[in-house]
This record gives C-alpha cells, sequence and structure tokens, in this order.
C-alpha cells in the first residue's frame, strides 16, 4: 500500500479523504460509522450560534438529476446547518474526536457577520479538540437570505475580514470554504488568503433547480406544490470545481495556498483530477449519501494501486503535478494539427459521428462509401474539434491522431510546423505583440 | 438399385471422429472472456448494496460489490486482491462456480429486471487481468514460525489450506497420489471450462506465496503412514475428496465400453491431442449431477453420434442446475429421466462389449421410487456410470477418524475427531460438493490451525 497521510493545513490524515459538512457528518452515530469504515477526516456540519436551532421542511430536501437507469448524475439539496443543539454538537465532537485521535475532526462553522458572534464561539469549538475550522461562506439558500453563508462568500472584503477574526480569537488552523456562485472565484480566495486563511475548501453548492413536473407544472423538488432553488453537487459539478481549484493554484496571489478540493469525488480517479490540479486533499459527500461510508475503501485503494504502479509514494509527488499543464487559451499552439481517425474494425456502423458532425460541426465525415453504408473522416475538412470522440458510442474506435512536423494538412494545405504559435502573437489578432525576430 | 448400407462395425468406441480442426473449437473457452469495455458496463450494473445479498450466499464471501466496484473504478488489481483475499482460487471458481444457484441467484437485479449482474464473469476478468499483469503476485508471506502442516491432497481443499498457512508464514508439505497438483481442477472439471492450462497456472500462482512444497505420487495407503505424518507435521488437513464411485450393481457393469465418467473427464483432460481420444457412437450416461453433464456434453463435443443421459427420477430431483440441464441440451444431449438401470447387455458378436443398457421405468407411488413394469432398452457404445462418489479410503476409518453419512465427520472449522487433523472438501461430511466450498473449508481449516499452534 502506498503511503496516503496528509497534513493538510497543519491537520494530519491517514488518507485524503474526508467528508464534506453535511448530513452525513451531522452527529457522533454518523461521524463514528465514518471513521469506522475509513475516512481519513470529516468535517462536522456546519455550527450556528447557541440558541433555538435553524428547522428545515420535511420534505423533500433533495432532488437529482438521474439516467434513464437511475445513476445519479448530480444531486441538489436544500439542507440547511445543523438543526442540533450547539452544546450537544460540541459535546459530541469532544467525544468522537477522543474516540478518534489520528483523524482530522474539523468543525463547519456559520454564525453572524458580527465581531462578537464568531468571538463567541471560536473557543468553544477549540475546547472539544478539534483540529481546525471551516468557514462556511457558501451555503446559497436558506442562511444566505439572513446575511450569511453565500451572503458572505460573494463579498470578498467580508471574507477577509472574518477570516482575520477566527486568526485573532482562535490557534486553530482556519480552512475557507468558497462559493461557486460568483463571477472569478480567484477574488475570495485573494481575500481568504489576505486575512490570514491556512486553506481555502471548494466547491460549496451551484444554486440550482431540477426540473418541472409535467402534470402539475411546479418546480421539483417540492414541498407542499412550491419549491426553492438548491445546491447542486454530484459528478456533474465536478468540472466546475476542477477549474475553480485550478484557477486559484495557478494564480500567483494564491499559489501555494492549500486547497481541499470538493466536488462530485466519487473515485480515486476523481481524487487524482482534483490533486494533481492543486489539491491536499478532497472531501466527499454525495458520493458517500449514494453509496454509503464503505465507498472509501474503493477509494483508498484505487488510489494506492495507482501510487504503486505509477512509482509515486506520497502524495506530495502527484500534488499539483497538472498544474504546469493548465493555460489560458491565447497560450495554445495554434500550430498543432489533429484528425479524427475511425477504426473501421471496431465501428458499429451507427453513424452518430456523421450527423454529429454533418449537421453541427464541418461536414468532415462520410456517410457511405460505394453505396454502403460507411463512416471514415475526411482529412481535407476535419479541424480535429473532438466531437465525433465523444460522441462514438465505442471506446477507442474513433480517436485523434496528431500530424508530425513535415505532414500536410489537407484542410489547408499547408505543412505542419514544428514551431509554436498562438494568439498573442497571430497576424490575425489586433492585439497582437510584436515577435521579436 | 442401391445396395443397402452396412451399418457401421458395432459395438463402435474410435477415435477421431471430427475433421482434425473441429476439436480446438469444440473444446474452446465455454464462457468467452468479457472485453475491458463489457467489463466495465457490466460493473456498472451493480448497485453497491448494503450487506449484499451475493457475499452473502458465496461460500467463501467474497465482497462481491467491492471488487464490482473496483472494476468499474479501473482498479483490476484491486479487484482481484479483494477476490483473492476471500477465495485464493477466485481464478478456477469464476469458471466453473454454478453462479446461477448461488451469487447470481440472489442478486437484486435478479430481483429487479430477471438478469442478475454477470458476477462470475466478472470475477474471472479481475483474477485473469491479475494473472496476466507484470506483479501477479498479491501478497507476502508472514515472519516464519516455524510451524509445519501437512496437506493431503492438492485439490481445492488443500491448495487452499496450504495457501493460508502459508501467508500466515507456516511450511507446508502438500501431498497428492496425481502426478499433477490440482485434484479437479486438473483432473475432472470440464475441459472448455478450464481451457489453457488454466489449474496449472493457478497452482503456480498459488505457490508463488513460498513456503509450500508439493510431492507427487504419494497415496495414503496405511494407518502407520497417517500415524507417521501425525508425528512428523504439527498439524495435518484431510483433502484427499472421494477416490471410489457408486458402483450400478445391475449385471454386465463389468463389460468392456463401461466405465466411470470421473474416469472418462480424468483421461480427456489429459489428451493433448483429442483426435486421438475413442468415444462411443452411442453413448449412455447414467446419472444426474455435474459430472454426468459434463461427461455427456464433452462426450458429443468429441464426436459421439448420440449421447443420452439418463436419471432415475425427475428434473427437480436432478443435482445438475437447471442453466447446467440446458448447456446438455443445447449442446445434443438428450436427457432422460425416470429410468433406472436394470442391466447392461453384451454384444451378440463381441460377448464381451457392451451393447444396450436395459433401463426400467420408474414413478413416485407414496414418495417411494417404484418400477411400473415398462421397460426401455438404449443401445449403447459406451457406458458412463456418474452416479456419485464415495471416500474409497479404508485407511481413514482404520486410523479411527469418525464417519457422518459415509465421509468425515468434523466440526464447523473442519477439526475431525482425531487431535491435530482437520478435513476439509469433498471427503468432508455435509457438504455441497463445490469447488468454492472446497476452498472456504481448507480456509477456516488452515485458520483454526494457525490459532492453535500460535495459542491465539
Amino acid at each position: 500500500m502506498a503511503n496516503l497521510h496528509t497534513n493538510f493545513a497543519g491537520i494530519p490524515s491517514p488518507n485524503p479523504f474526508w467528508l464534506a459538512s453535511a448530513p452525513p457528518t451531522d452527529k457522533a452515530y454518523n461521524v463514528n460509522r465514518a471513521f469506522e469504515a475509513g475516512w481519513g477526516g470529516v468535517v462536522w456540519k456546519t455550527l450556528g450560534e447557541a440558541g433555538p436551532p435553524v428547522v428545515n421542511v420535511n420534505g423533500p430536501r433533495y432532488g437529482a438529476l438521474l439516467t434513464p437507469d437511475r445513476r445519479l448524475l448530480g444531486f441538489n439539496n436544500i439542507e440547511l446547518i445543523t438543526d442540533r443543539d450547539l452544546e450537544l454538537n460540541l459535546r459530541e465532537i469532544t467525544e468522537v474526536k477522543r474516540n478518534w485521535p489520528d483523524r482530522a475532526m474539523v468543525v463547519s462553522l456559520m454564525v453572524p457577520c458580527e465581531e462578537a458572534s464568531w468571538k463567541a464561539i471560536l473557543p468553544r469549538v477549540a475546547d472539544t479538540g478539534a483540529d481546525g475550522i471551516e468557514l462556511n461562506f457558501g451555503c446559497p439558500h436558506g442562511m444566505s437570505e439572513r446575511g450569511m453563508g453565500a451572503a458572505v462568500g460573494q463579498v470578498p472584503e467580508y471574507i477577509e475580514m472574518v477570516t482575520a477574526w477566527c486568526k485573532q480569537y482562535s490557534k486553530l488552523p482556519v480552512i475557507v470554504k468558497l462559493t461557486p456562485n460568483i463571477t472569478d472565484v480567484r477574488l475570495p480566495a485573494r481575500a481568504a488568503k489576505k486575512g490570514g486563511a491556512d486553506a481555502v475548501s471548494l466547491i460549496n453548492t451551484l444554486n440550482s433547480i431540477m426540473g418541472v413536473d409535467p402534470y402539475t407544472l411546479t418546480m421539483s423538488p417540492a414541498t407542499a406544490g412550491r419549491g426553492s432553488h438548491g445546491g447542486y453537487c454530484g459528478p456533474a459539478v465536478k468540472p466546475i470545481a476542477l477549474n475553480m481549484v485550478a484557477e486559484i493554484a495557478r494564480d500567483p496571489l494564491t499559489a501555494g495556498l492549500p486547497i481541499s478540493g470538493i466536488g462530485g469525488v466519487g473515485n480515486w480517479r476523481d481524487a487524482l483530477d482534483f490533486i494533481a490540479l492543486g489539491a491536499g486533499n478532497v472531501q466527499v459527500c454525495t458520493a458517500a449519501m449514494v453509496y454509503g461510508f464503505k465507498i472509501v475503501q474503493e477509494m483508498s485503494d484505487g488510489l494506492s494501486n495507482y501510487m504503486d504502479e505509477m512509482g509515486f509514494r506520497s502524495l506530495d509527488a502527484i500534488r499539483g503535478q497538472a498544474l504546469p499543464s493548465v493555460t489560458d487559451w491565447r497560450y495554445l499552439n495554434l500550430n498543432h494539427v489533429s484528425k479524427a481517425v475511425i477504426d473501421q474494425d471496431s465501428c458499429i456502423q451507427c453513424g452518430r459521428c456523421h450527423i454529429a458532425c454533418e449537421d453541427t460541426s464541418h461536414q468532415a465525415i462520410t456517410a457511405s462509401k460505394d453505396g454502403k453504408r460507411h463512416f471514415e473522416v475526411k482529412e481535407d475538412e476535419c479541424v480535429g474539434c473532438n466531437l465525433c470522440v465523444l460522441v462514438c458510442p465505442v471506446p477507442e474506435c474513433i480517436s485523434l491522431r496528431d500530424l508530425k512536423p513535415g505532414e500536410k494538412d489537407l484542410r489547408t494545405n499547408r505543412v505542419v510546423s514544428d514551431q509554436q504559435v498562438d494568439w498573442t502573437t497571430h497576424p490575425n489578432n489586433p492585439l497582437r505583440i510584436a515577435q521579436t525576430l | 438399385m442401391s445396395s443397402p448400407v452396412s451399418p457401421p462395425p458395432s459395438p463402435d468406441v474410435r477415435p477421431g471422429r471430427l475433421p482434425a480442426l473441429a476439436y480446438a473449437q469444440h473444446f474452446a473457452d465455454a464462457s468467452p472472456r468479457l472485453t475491458p469495455a463489457q467489463a466495465v458496463l457490466e460493473a456498472e450494473r451493480c448497485l453497491y448494496c448494503f450487506d449484499a445479498p451475493c457475499a452473502t450466499a458465496c461460500p467463501t464471501h467474497i465482497e462481491v460489490p467491492s471488487f464490482i466496484k473496483r472494476i468499474a473504478d479501473g482498479n483490476l488489481r484491486g479487484a482481484a486482491r479483494a477476490i483473492l483475499e476471500a477465495n485464493p482460487l477466485g481464478g478456477m471458481c469464476a469458471r466453473v462456480c454454478p453462479t446461477e444457484n448461488l451469487c447470481e441467484a440472489v442478486c437484486v437485479r435478479h430481483t429487479q429486471e430477471g438478469t442478475p449482474v454477470a458476477i462470475g464473469r466478472l470475477q474471472r476478468h479481475a483474477v485473469d487481468a491479475l494473472l496476466e499483469s507484470a506483479r501477479p503476485q498479491l501478497f507476502t508471506r508472514a515472519t516464519t514460525t516455524g510451524k509445519k502442516v501437512a496437506v493431503l491432497g492438492a485439490g481445492p481443499a488443500g491448495l487452499a489450506c496450504a495457501h493460508t498457512l502459508a501467508r500466515l508464514g507456516h511450511d507446508v508439505v502438500l501431498f497428492d497420489a496425481h502426478a499433477k497438483a490440482g485434484g479437479l481442477n486438473e483432473y475432472g472439471l470440464a475441459s472448455y471450462k478450464t481451457p489453457d492450462n488454466f489449474a496449472q497456472r493457478e497452482v503456480l500462482w498459488l505457490l508463488d506465496i513460498g513456503g509450500i512444497e508439493i510431492r507427487t505420487g504419494w497415496t495414503l495407503e496405511s494407518v502407520a503412514q497417517l500415524d507417521a505424518l501425525r508425528q512428523g507435521y504439527d498439524a495435518l488437513f484431510l483433502g484427499m475428496g472421494l477416490r471410489s464411485t457408486h458402483q450400478l450393481g445391475v449385471p454386465g457393469e463389468q463389460l468392456d465400453g463401461v466405465m466411470d465418467a470421473i474416469a472418462f473427464i480424468a483421461t480427456l483432460r489429459q489428451t493433448k491431442d483429442l483426435a486421438t481420444l475413442p468415444v462411443g457412437r452411442r453413448v449412455v450416461v447414467i446419472g444426474g449431477g455435474m459430472t454426468a453433464v459434463d461427461a455427456a456434453v464433452q462426450a458429443k463435443l468429441l464426436g459421439a453420434e448420440s449421447v443420452q443421459l439418463v436419471y432415475r427420477r425427475g428434473p427437480a430431483a436432478m443435482s445438475a442446475s437447471v442453466a447446467e440441464q440446458e448447456w446438455a441440451q443445447t449442446h445434443g444431449v438428450t436427457i432422460h429421466h425416470w429410468l433406472a438401470p436394470v442391466d447392461i447387455l453384451a454384444h451378440q458378436d463381441r460377448s464381451g462389449h457392451a451393447s444396450a443398457v436395459r433401463f426400467a421405468r420408474q414413478s413416485l407411488v407414496a414418495g417411494k421410487l417404484t418400477a411400473t413394469g415398462e421397460i426401455e432398452v438404449m443401445p449403447a457404445d459406451m457406458v458412463l456410470k456418474a452416479i456419485g462418489q464415495q471416500l474409497g479410503n479404508p485407511v481413514l476409518v482404520q486410523a479411527g477418524l469418525a464417519l457422518d453419512g459415509g465421509r468425515l465427520a468434523t466440526d464447523a472449522a473442519g477439526a475431525t475427531n482425531l487431535s491435530g487433523v482437520w478435513a476439509g472438501g469433498d471427503c468432508r461430511a455435509g457438504g455441497l460438493d463445490l469447488t468454492v466450498e472446497a476452498v472456504e473449508h481448507g480456509k477456516q481449516s488452515a485458520l483454526a490451525i494457525h490459532a492453535q499452534l500460535t495459542g491465539a
């Protein structure tokens, strides 16, 4: 077994798989079961101030995007912060941490945006023996209407301010959880760092509505005939999260800031995506809610076998390794030429590639040859967009072939160059940089 | 005017009934391997059930949802580990286990849509991928304990016991009567279930853990031998299987052309060029279990013109599963029920050779199998007997081992009434006579032996 141990923002954990702040981390019963199953750490479901807890609707609280065979692509929730008494939570956190000393225990917090509120709750959390706190600036519903959650997460100045309070009034590592319902996530990330954050975690959930019931013409999900937007998560959001993680990781102002990756992690491959793009660990929720806590064993095993196969002794060897490959569009090599190639031996002749290309792209795939059904790429039209590869139902039947320098591109009749040229120096670009000779 | 075609000389038992190329085709893998794409699609059908019924139904309690999820995750090595951790002979079991009666029978997809997840095929996909990988060895041996265990019988029970013990650090000597290890895996299971010499490849993988020595050509012939083993080793595991077959007990049983199905299959398994193996033109197989089916199907695949599988009770009473019966029928074997053999008739010209089997029709009268008075005669050039096996080695009882229903009596972990002696597999009482169960017996006994040897 490879070494899966992590030390995230100063918090040791036997593996990079944490449970995110949500119903699975609501109380001792759940968290004990999670640790028994092998999770490296949890972020306890968000605590609010002392006083009467929030109340939520008694169903439904969730909706989902399901495939016809009921595979979950996306998940939507209107869960709120904890609806349990603060004192009960603090007692349980203390006890669980004491019973599981080697696992990471982080407590998520959301209290009003006032210094006194934060000053009051921080020592209570520190007394539990928890390893760190996560500031919930992301809840897109329920709390944002009260000036908390996303209402803070969308205002960089508030993020910096509250983070600074937490650093001032507590010695615990501070993880700032960011909302994706924002134009440029780098601004909140920079603000968190300026406030002294030890790490950021992202993404929280995305504003969403799942659909409409065709017979009642009400939105779904709905409570007594009406519904609210919810927070979207699960496999569908992973690409959004990956982009935001990469943006923060490669922004010079936040590079090096530890990142906890959240959003659709369901297996070791997903975790690898996040880690390679700069995350120090991952947090999981939806997959645990679909499969149960045991799923962490498959994640750990898969990641460990991958690391053994690749010769990676620890996650340090993987973290951020894909970042150098992330750049801005304007720096991509315009001299690179790919063409699609269809393997006639594995082609099942469905014709999807043809119609996708013919209707919506470059009309670069035949439908027939010598009067017979036949699907072949016409290199003089193909721009290598990859659409056919993606719509083909047979894995590896269609692939993109990279043309070598010296080969002729039949579409432009130009020979492929080995020189890298991008938009910044392209003659068609009115804002091009003059090339030095 | 054409002259009548003279009947072929009978009794007609000869090799080479088929064109040369047909043998490879007929005896090719009965269950073609899944492609990687097919495996992932099939794996995605698994729901990762809580307290999965399939894992409970598996006699070795393989963590089925875990291994299937790992296949879906692209973690084939991890999938193989999950399988082999619970069942070190997961490769052979994937090929021969009657999954339609075990895990796949209780798969919730079966309940939901009538088609279970193809658990057996997925298991094979994962184990085969491991064996073909650059690093097929998964397990490391614990520090040697200095204890030595003797295992009699290198079939699935003995192999599983030996591997489990060796992993725990004990030294094992594995004794077997045959020239090769593997037991029924090598000598008994149908050829089309175990192509490409898989039984031996699996044995090599099992031995690779280290600490296991195999001594072939060794038979248990005296109580003194057994005593010497009990003296010379720290524990003893008996996994010899069943040595003798039940006889029909009818006149004509000694005629040429009449043989045990087990012997027929064993010869077939060890025959490199199947075109040289004689088979009757008309073959009658007597029995109703998997051995009967395997013998019947393989006789047909060798080119027998007609193969009758005859059982004395009805289809529901046959121990061969419905899937096995259908397998036989789609391979051209005709199954007859409610016929019990009365005698085997000798050939009129070659009186030392069988020519037909006479059966008495049976029915149930007040729950008892009773002859109706009707007689049926089936011509036969070859008669294969597959009506069950028995322990067959008198040394066992002579040594003081207690029996139960003709097999060795043991507790749940396989401990016999003799101290330091455990037993598992077909030779042990109360089992299902399945390869997978033999593996579980071997494993459980190994753990019990380990506990006793280490004082745990």
